[in-house]
């Protein structure tokens, strides 16, 4: 990309039809320009790969060793949520195909709606997640070392959580986009008065990508609410009672462990604390039809491995670093709609669209393996 | 299947709409499958030990229309899919050996008696 964009950072003239505009001077010709991005977009994705592999080692490893922490772990994903995501994930797809070849063709008005329908999906699947991320946090699931799941949901404190009876993380999760909202609304309003159309556009573009966040949200909980109706407080009121069990169980052996010494002591019975309640959980679930009073969609707390959080831990990072690999994918997509609206593609200079394309494809290409190895395990 | 316009260079291959729309909604019908055979499969009397394969078949399915059609792959210069096909090459070597090593230290993890901790030094 870099390569291929090299040129018009000292390029001046506004003369769209001067042939080789775009072409830096290193290259032949525009294919020979062409190729080596390609090139260039296809080894960093083979880098990405990688990078995403060693996660996909975790998982791999810790599900052949431990299956039974996935099975009464995936319970708590949604997977009707998940697929709203991929199939919000496989239309940013098609989208982002549709504007490549509309790149490719010189229709650059074309492309820029096809891009911004690309990145109001993009947003609106972090929004759902966001929805997902914090119905997580307020049951408290969380990664291992903070994993408490206690079926509680904390009655909201924030204002904003009080008023529209969501949790206070998704209230939190919606500061920045709310923030982000209101810069572009004021962005575009300014670039209007000054007389800076392009610019208001662009901005105007931005402030309905991020409000496909805010739609996210509101498509979660309308779904979360439809496929998890029975998730209600009711059920949370009866697990209530035994909250912590975890914990509680962890500190009794604590105590008849340590009587002589101090930290030392404490740290190694800690450790000691673990295992055999570790060992508990394990020799009790399977055998003794542990299986049988297994409610499928609450399980009582005390009758999870400790190690499910576990899990949760790998869980959070794949996807973490998936919608890290959103956000990065939503800036160059702003990058690609700006050159769009200033008129950049040609039928012999679109690379930069196919570069950002096949980029965006192997970011879906990756939730379309971590849906079914997450939120599908039966 | 790429559009034939004289005009256009010789590198330039625009995807037909038809074939785009056609794998978006292939992928969708196998998400759906996906999702169905997940919630379906042990009441349809699927073996579980099917299942997780079964899935992986379905997302590589998925994989492959993504990367032949939405990334060009199909069209593209063989080298291009040599190096991202050699990248599946080494993942399958990482998990491979990773899952080669990982009985490694089982004798010791069995030997390590739970109930005489009394007995094993804590390095901290």
């Amino acid at each position: 990309m870099a390569v291929a964009d090299s040129h018009d950072t000292h390029d001046d003239h506004h003369d769209l039809h001067d042939h080789g505009e775009f072409i830096a001077h290193h290259f032949d010709s525009a294919e020979q320009q062409f190729d080596s991005g390609k090139l260039g977009i296809w080894l960093f994705l083979v880098t990405e790969i990688l990078f995403f592999s060693g996660l996909f080692v975790a998982y791999t490893l810790y599900r052949t060793n431990h299956p039974e922490v996935f099975e009464q772990a995936h319970v708590f994903l949604n997977k009707y949520l998940g697929g709203l995501n991929t199939i919000v994930l496989l239309f940013s797809s098609l989208t982002m195909a549709l504007g490549v070849r509309a790149a490719q063709l010189g229709r650059n008005k074309n492309c820029s709606i096809y891009i911004l329908i690309t990145m109001v999906c993009a947003t609106m699947f972090l929004g759902v997640k966001a929805v997902e991320y914090s119905h997580k946090w307020d049951m408290g699931i969380l990664v291992r070392s903070a994993f408490n799941l206690t079926y509680t949901h904390p009655t909201p404190t924030t204002e904003i959580g009080k008023a529209l009876h969501i949790s206070d993380y998704l209230v939190y999760l919606c500061v920045v986009p709310a923030l982000l909202l209101a810069g572009f609304i004021v962005a575009s309003v300014i670039s209007k008065l000054i007389n800076k159309g392009t610019l208001a556009k662009f901005m105007i573009a931005m402030a309905i990508t991020v409000s496909g966040y805010f739609l996210g949200v509101c498509v979660g909980i309308i779904f979360m609410n439809a496929t998890e109706g029975e998730t209600g407080s009711t059920h949370a009121s009866v697990i209530a009672e035994q909250p912590l069990m975890l914990l509680a169980s962890t500190q009794d052996d604590h105590a008849e462990g340590d009587h002589d010494d101090h930290d030392k002591a404490a740290a190694a019975s800690n450790h000691e604390g673990e295992h055999s309640d570790h060992e508990e959980h394990f020799g009790s679930h399977p055998a003794d039809g542990g299986e049988a009073s297994f409610d499928a969609h609450h399980p009582d707390p005390s009758t999870l491995s400790r190690d499910v959080g576990i899990f949760f831990s790998i869980y959070y990072c794949m996807t973490g670093l998936h919608a890290i690999h959103i956000i990065a994918g939503i800036i160059a997509l702003a990058w690609l709609y700006w050159r769009s609206l200033l008129g950049h593609w040609r039928t012999d200079y679109f690379g930069p669209v196919d570069y950002v394309g096949l980029y965006w494809h192997l970011v879906d290409l990756i939730w379309i393996y971590l849906f079914p190895l997450l939120y599908l395990i039966d | 299947m790429s559009d034939h316009h004289d005009d256009l260079p010789a590198f330039c291959h625009p995807v037909s709409t038809k074939l785009l729309f056609g794998v978006f909604f292939g992928l969708i019908a196998l998400t759906i499958l996906t999702v169905a055979t997940s919630a379906l499969g042990s009441a349809l009397g699927m073996p579980p030990a099917f299942a997780f394969p079964l899935a992986m078949v379905i997302a590589t399915m998925k994989a492959f229309l993504v990367c032949a059609f939405f990334m060009h792959m199909w069209w593209d210069k063989s080298f291009n899919v040599l190096a991202f096909l050699s990248s599946l090459l080494f993942v399958t070597l990482f998990i491979g050996m990773t899952m080669m090593d990982t009985g490694e230290y089982q004798p010791t993890i069995e030997a390590f008696d739970v109930n005489n901790l009394a007995n094993v030094e804590v390095s901290e």
